[in-house]
């Protein structure tokens, strides 16, 4: 009935409410992505991470029937892909894209193979505020209950922009990130400022996995994720390598994924599943209208890949 | 060196050629095989260490994916889809290209080839088969030669554009079986209009494998000529060593980019058209079974050598061949073969490490004596 009340005011609501929730996965991946990015690496796999801190996080909180100790041990897991990656691109002549790849296959197939038996039970939901208090309209409150998640990643995107800007730590990444020759001239250690970018990047990941079977949709399966990490990765080249930039890109991918629940449930069922394909077809479109091939990217770190 | 060598030494040159050669073609083969066992010891390993038997896993691989006759039917039926799946990441890859989208090429196709025999149905079965073919390929070539293209000419990573495009693919195909393109009868499992009989492709004669083997073979020996053996492969082999070097040599840079990854696009195009002409019998869901994501992994250890494609291809399809057996006596879940091909994936690339660190395969130490 309460559907009624407000009519079509019901679809862009559900779209803010639904961007919000759905962004947050994005904005953790994307932030984690922009500090691997910025250090001059590329982390194409994780998909893989997000889907296995997803599988782990909630079996552990359905182990110990705690949601934090689920995302703790999400960061953990999402940290250990990452720290592989790192790893083995240190290797001479290892191409950074491709061993993404192989570690999207290898986590979805560990995820997917230790996730099994986890598949009915239901673990418990990480908590959430209602910031919608002062309004009667049910669809409000329901638009304004976020996430905890959604709010610590907020701050982590801010913080790590000052990381960048003002910090030591924040220099030396963009340092190697820009120039590999750079950096050793000065004294840093690339690879392993690398290695700990893409092992933090992986954490965050893992958090947005334990987001997703934790809090929205809110239980594990195998179809959990449809490629949201991926987009992320695409995402960071949107927000043109910016923390804080990640933020409204997140949001306004999450807008697009909340658009084909938001029409359902008005009853727009003509469609259903080009309405689903809009994130990736934002994806697709940011991409290309971003790219260049006559400059270079700007804001983008002179020794990434994926911009030569 | 020594004396003795005055009478042969016309021989000796030509087999210290020979040795130079050896050792520097077999360097290319003893590194992904030795890769390839590496992942198979480390998911034995893995197996190990949740208490189930390595041996066990691969003496009932070998059984059921090339123990008898009938489970190198099972094999090699699913190895043509695997063919032209890997065809469109290693076509691209001699370009310095990585494509990962090629299961959007394989769902289009299989969609473009129903929807062909739903605007076309009185034709004779040659001809549908053809048209089928054509049309599967076109909408696969388009698909991953628009990621091409837009490589080319606004610089989008077609790594990501490519599997993007896969999901989108997807929600097309889903869209088209689930709305314009029903068949009213297909209740439970939304579908196009079933092929008729004519047009369905059959075994080869003797065997109980589909024709779609052999073109998957012959779309592999063809690839192989196309870049070893003409100045097109020449041209596409020096671009993907270097761009700059080819442009400056004025090689069509664009249209080889282009052309390269709509005939991957297309022969995976085809490797749709052949599930639905031969496996299914009408294009649903079933499309998108990870066919592209397999392909990724069997071009890479193939080295997108596209006649190494083929066993490779044979022994991926047996590890898929054989899992449902596997599964069921070992009491393991079904993405056991999801691990073991990260696993091989993982250590094939890490091998790429290792090129140039044996003594044993420089030309140099077999040229001194």
């Amino acid at each position: 009935m309460n559907e009624t009340d407000i009519g079509l005011w019901g679809v862009p609501l559900a779209i803010i409410g639904g961007a919000i929730r759905v962004s947050t996965p994005f904005l953790l991946v994307s932030v984690g992505e922009c500090l691997t990015e910025r250090s001059g690496r590329i982390n194409l796999g994780l998909e893989g991470t997000l889907v296995f801190g997803a599988m782990s996080g909630y079996a552990v909180a359905y182990q110990t029937g705690s949601p934090w100790l689920g995302v703790i041990a999400a960061a953990i897991a999402g940290a250990v892909f990452g720290f592989a990656h790192g790893w083995m691109c240190k290797l001479s002549r290892v191409n950074d894209i491709a061993i993404g790849i192989s570690l999207m296959i290898l986590g979805m197939g560990l995820a997917f193979f230790f996730g099994k038996p986890y598949i009915q039970p239901v673990a418990p939901d990480l908590p959430s505020i209602p910031f919608g208090w002062w309004s009667d309209l049910p669809q409000v409150q329901a638009a304004l209950r976020i996430n905890v998640l959604f709010l610590l990643a907020i701050v982590v995107a801010i913080l790590m922009g000052r990381m960048f800007r003002s910090t030591r730590i924040g220099l030396m990444v963009r340092v190697v990130g820009d120039s590999t020759d750079a950096a050793r001239a000065l004294g840093f250690h690339p690879d392993r400022v690398r290695l700990f970018s893409t092992a933090v990047g992986g954490a965050l990941a893992g958090v947005g996995g334990a987001y997703l079977s934790l809090y929205y949709p809110g239980s594990w399966n195998e179809g959990i994720s449809s490629g949201q990490g991926l987009m992320a990765v695409a995402l960071v080249i949107f927000a043109r390598w910016n923390p804080v930039s990640c933020i409204w890109a997140a949001l306004l991918f999450g807008g697009a994924g909340a658009l084909g629940p938001a029409l359902q449930s008005i009853g727009v069922t003509q469609g259903y599943y080009l309405f689903y394909a809009a994130p990736y077809v934002l994806t697709l479109g940011v991409l290309i209208a971003t790219s260049s091939t006559s400059r270079a990217m700007a804001g983008a770190p002179g020794a990434l890949s994926i911009t030569k | 060196m020594s004396v003795d060598l005055a009478s042969g030494a016309g021989s000796e040159t030509a087999f210290r050629e020979w040795l130079e050669k050896a050792a520097r073609n077999a360097e290319g083969f003893v590194i992904p095989v030795g890769a390839l066992v590496a992942g198979l010891a480390v998911f034995g390993a893995f197996l190990l260490f949740l208490g189930k038997s390595p041996f066990d896993f691969y003496a009932l691989v070998y059984k059921a994916g090339f123990g008898t006759a009938f489970s190198w039917e099972n094999t090699l039926s699913r190895t043509a889809p695997l063919l032209l799946a890997a065809l469109c990441v290693a076509l691209p890859a001699r370009l310095g290209l990585v494509v990962i989208g090629g299961e959007g090429a394989i769902v289009l196709g299989g969609v473009a080839a129903g929807a062909f025999a739903m605007f076309a149905p009185d034709l004779p079965g040659p001809a549908g088969m053809v048209g089928m073919a054509l049309f599967a390929a076109c909408a696969g070539g388009i698909w991953i030669g628009l990621a091409g293209a837009l490589r080319h000419l606004r610089g989008v990573n077609e790594t990501i554009s490519s599997l993007l495009m896969a999901y989108i693919a997807i929600a097309i195909m889903n869209h088209l079986v689930e709305g314009p393109f029903r068949d009213p009868a297909s209740l439970n499992k939304p579908s196009t209009a079933p092929l008729a009989e004519s047009w369905r492709i059959g075994s080869i004669p003797g065997f109980d494998v589909h024709w779609g083997l052999a073109v998957g073979v012959v779309a592999c020996i063809v690839s192989w000529v196309l870049i070893e053996r003409t100045s097109w492969g020449f041209a596409a082999r020096i671009a993907g060593g270097n761009v700059r070097a080819a442009q400056v040599q004025g090689l069509p840079v664009g249209r080889l980019i282009i052309g390269f990854t709509a005939l991957g696009g297309a022969f995976a195009g085809i490797a749709g058209m052949i599930e639905v002409a031969a496996v299914h019998g009408s294009a649903n869901g079933s499309l998108a079974a990870g066919y592209g994501y397999t392909g990724i992994l069997i071009a890479f250890l193939a080295r997108h050598n596209p006649l190494a494609i083929i066993p490779v291809a044979m022994l991926l399809a047996g590890f898929e061949a054989s899992s449902g057996l596997v599964q069921r006596r070992m009491d393991l879940p079904d993405a056991t073969v999801l691990v073991l091909q990260g696993f091989v994936f993982v250590a094939i690339l890490l091998s790429d490490t290792l090129y140039g660190r044996f003594k044993l395969f420089q030309p140099e130490l077999w040229s001194r004596s």
